[in-house]
């Protein structure tokens, strides 16, 4: 008796999963890659859903790097149609995707975000520089001519002008695209402000990256989540921490937190709009443009995308933190995207 | 006899010696009993810290502010041609009849920008609504009606206390004119609180005020059903062949170690191992609960294994050489005498294993099921995702108003934990036997 219904369980398990394996037309747009995009394309996603004419798309949080190599990895229905990277494409990647019959790439790009430095508004905001940004947290720091280990504890070591306590910085791991960004566009900038370095840049580019791109790792780093909102919580708590994370946290919790203001612009919405403020990326969308015609509704995703109501300077993604692009950039932007005009890398 | 007693007094239990070492051992045992004490205080005090910062973040989640509008339906909005077609009523422009009720409220109210910032008090969920109420009763055409609409998150925000008021303006996310709105609804008795029953009935949603784990809840639901279907015949069958077939050689010595050893390994090798057999090789749908639960089952399969051999094992002899001696062949004493006796010992580790693999999202990274998905799924391949990746999700969302949604999802999903394990007590005191 016991092992028959057993039998039968397994059985049945068995044939939904072979059933399953059938199924591979596809009437719902599938969406991997960055966590900083998530937010914007997942209300993009929300927004085409709603409007009643196709399933919500699924959207997943692998990573830039994560969903480009999914989104590379072949032409057929179990790839995902679109990926979405906080930074751009790589030419290796482009290689892969080419390699893996993923000829025929769309870019488009959606706008700007800030990676900002913020702290608890219970003390002063600091107004740091991109050098003094790398003297509080590179592994090493050249001091008398030659490269030796991270000898700051205080941020007064750094700079007499900023204030007496001890450096602790909140921040992304290695695996996230925000750490990337940051390191690329403040570390990098800062050390590149020393002779030292910049002389290093000139005569061997490895050891310059690795000597720029090395983040401390005698605590006065952490590594937390990025986007998350217990890192809110932590400088909260923590007057004396400093975090790192996208702008939209910020925007979003401007009555506890404040940004630092970096090479003396802060980070507000307009300045990074305008690109005055230094630390700040773009963010794209990648589109298979072999999936278009197999799978319904790509094409009015984009659309839905590219809308002035949507990735516009007062549509609704701006609400979410995303900094828009100009309005020429836009038009030109949307006409490509809706052409699925082919990448081009310079 | 007083010579006995003398001889005791000088060497026996009676001794110095001896009545000094008792107390020494007295001592230690006390000072023994104090930590463990202690260790369990620690414990307690730490949970309650857990609990209390979780329900005291979370309880708001489940009631949700609403502004009452007195809303007029009109007929040259919904319905202008007057033929009362379904597909023209469900695509109408509800939005409008919100905006017209908000621009009665506030005639004074001009400008592009200010308007936007009027309607944004409102959360867009409130179309919907009135399309329901229309398709529900298309009598309401033509008539005036005062009805709660769900109100945006930062006015959620604003009315539970978690936007401080008297903060600058610059820093507030609602602002000094918003605010004089928001005062008049509420001297009109327009703003009310109400038990917030989409966060259990709607999907995930990007805006927090609609935004529910239903789809998780069900999600989690498809997923430990297959877990289940897949985990228990194999592992019960596993722990017979093993305790009651197998003979005891180097090979199923191995075979004991390896069950044991994959008991420990981290959920994330399972996703990695789902995903290289599951997707890649068997090309199942991503991001589907019937992959999930796959690969949660081989997760919860050791855990179940050891369970059921503990509890097969811990049958008496005698029942088996009873059962053999009265001309049963191996299989019926397995089978109707074993099997059954040790029913409760196995349904309480399948328990565990299963609560254990609700709560796991580690191995459901790799698969896809880490996903923004609105649709609340309607079987098992349908995309999906689990309640503690709602968690997550939600955890990892900037918007205010998620804090308090990613407490209320933990308080149901600690809520489910503990009905399940309850059970497996429950199952065990009821059922177990001694011998």
């Amino acid at each position: 008796m016991l092992n028959k219904t057993f039998g039968l369980a397994i059985a049945a398990t068995v044939a939904t999963v072979a059933l399953s394996g059938q199924a591979m037309a596809r009437d719902q747009i599938r969406i991997v890659g960055s966590s900083t995009v998530f937010p914007f394309s997942t209300a993009v996603a929300e927004a085409f859903g709603s409007n009643g004419n196709f399933k919500t798309p699924v959207v997943e949080s692998t990573g830039s790097g994560g969903g480009l190599k999914l989104f590379c990895s072949g032409v057929d229905l179990s790839t995902p149609d679109i990926t979405n990277a906080s930074r751009r494409i790589k030419a290796s990647e482009v290689e892969t995707c080419a390699k893996n019959g993923v000829a025929d790439i769309t870019e488009v790009k959606i706008g700007y975000d800030g990676i900002v430095l913020a702290n608890s508004k219970a003390v002063a905001p600091l107004n740091l520089t991109k050098k003094q940004i790398f003297a509080a947290l590179a592994k090493q720091v050249p001091i008398d001519g030659k490269l030796v280990d991270n000898p700051y504890k205080t941020w007064k070591d750094v700079d007499p002008s900023l204030p007496d306590t001890k450096i602790e910085v909140l921040g992304p791991p290695p695996t996230s695209g925000t750490r990337d960004a940051f390191v690329e566009l403040a570390m990098e900038g800062g050390a590149k402000e020393y002779d030292l370095l910049k002389d290093l840049s000139k005569s061997d580019k490895k050891a310059f990256k690795a000597a720029a791109h090395s983040v401390r790792e005698d605590g006065a780093y952490i590594e937390t989540g990025e986007n998350d909102n217990l890192i809110v919580q932590k400088l909260e708590a923590n007057a004396d921490a400093v975090g790192i994370f996208g702008f939209s946290f910020l925007d979003q919790n401007s009555d506890k937190l404040q940004g630092s203001m970096v090479g003396g612009v802060e980070p507000t919405f307009e300045n990074i709009a305008d690109g005055q403020y230094g630390i700040s990326r773009s963010l794209y969308f990648y589109v298979k443009d072999a999936h278009v015609s197999k799978v319904p509704g790509i094409k009015e995703f984009i659309a839905e995308f590219t809308s002035e109501k949507a990735f516009g300077e007062f549509g609704y993604l701006t609400e979410k933190g995303l900094i828009p692009l100009t309005d020429a950039e836009r038009e030109k932007v949307r006409a490509d995207a809706l052409d699925l005009a082919p990448l081009k890398l310079m | 006899m007083t010579d006995q007693a003398q001889k005791a007094v000088g060497n026996g239990w009676q001794s110095e010696k001896y009545i000094k070492n008792l107390a020494k051992r007295k001592r230690s045992e006390r000072r023994f009993r104090l930590t463990g004490l202690l260790a369990i205080l620690t414990a307690l005090t730490l949970l309650a810290i857990l609990l209390f910062s979780i329900v005291s973040k979370g309880y708001s989640a489940f009631v949700q502010t609403t502004i009452t509008l007195d809303i007029t339906f009109t007929e040259s909005v919904i319905d202008p041609n007057g033929k009362m077609d379904p597909a023209e009523l469900r695509t109408a422009n509800y939005a409008k009849l919100v905006q017209d009720a908000l621009r009665e409220k506030f005639p004074d109210v001009k400008g592009r920008r200010d308007l936007r910032k009027l309607f944004s008090l409102v959360s867009n969920d409130a179309d919907s609504a009135l399309r329901e109420m229309v398709e529900n009763d298309p009598d309401l055409i033509g008539k005036t009606v005062s009805v709660d609409l769900i109100a945006g998150d930062d006015v959620d925000m604003l009315n539970k206390g978690y936007i401080d008021r008297d903060a600058v303006e610059d820093d507030r996310r609602v602002k000094d004119q918003e605010l004089v709105w928001l005062d008049k609804l509420e001297a009109d008795g327009d703003i009310k609180m109400r038990f917030n029953s989409g966060f259990f009935t709607n999907g995930d949603s990007r805006e927090p005020e609609k935004a529910g784990i239903a789809g998780a809840m069900v999600g989690s639901f498809y997923t430990i059903i297959v877990t289940m279907l897949i985990s228990f015949p194999i592992g019960v069958m596993t722990a017979i062949y093993l305790e009651e077939f197998a003979t005891k050689n180097k090979l199923t010595d191995l075979i004991e170690v390896n069950i044991n050893n994959l008991a420990a390994v981290p959920s994330i090798v399972f996703g990695l191992l789902g995903l290289a057999i599951f997707l890649n090789f068997a090309h199942l749908p991503r991001s589907a609960p019937v992959v999930g639960g796959l690969t949660l089952a081989l997760m919860t399969l050791p855990t179940i294994i050891i369970a059921a051999r503990a509890a097969i094992r811990a049958v008496p002899d005698s029942i088996r050489q009873a059962a053999l001696g009265l001309g049963a062949s191996k299989q019926q004493a397995a089978f109707h005498h074993i099997l059954p006796l040790s029913m409760p010992g196995i349904l309480t580790g399948t328990i565990i294993g299963l609560s254990q693999a609700l709560g796991e999202t580690a191995p459901l990274l790799m698969i896809g099921m880490v996903a923004f998905i609105a649709d609340i799924p309607g079987g098992f391949t349908d995309p999906a995702t689990v309640m503690p990746v709602q968690i997550f999700l939600w955890a990892d969302s900037p918007e205010r108003a998620f804090v308090e949604k990613t407490s209320g999802a933990i308080m149901v999903l600690l809520g489910f934990l503990i009905i399940l394990n309850a059970f497996a007590v429950v199952l065990r005191k009821k059922f177990e036997r001694r011998w």
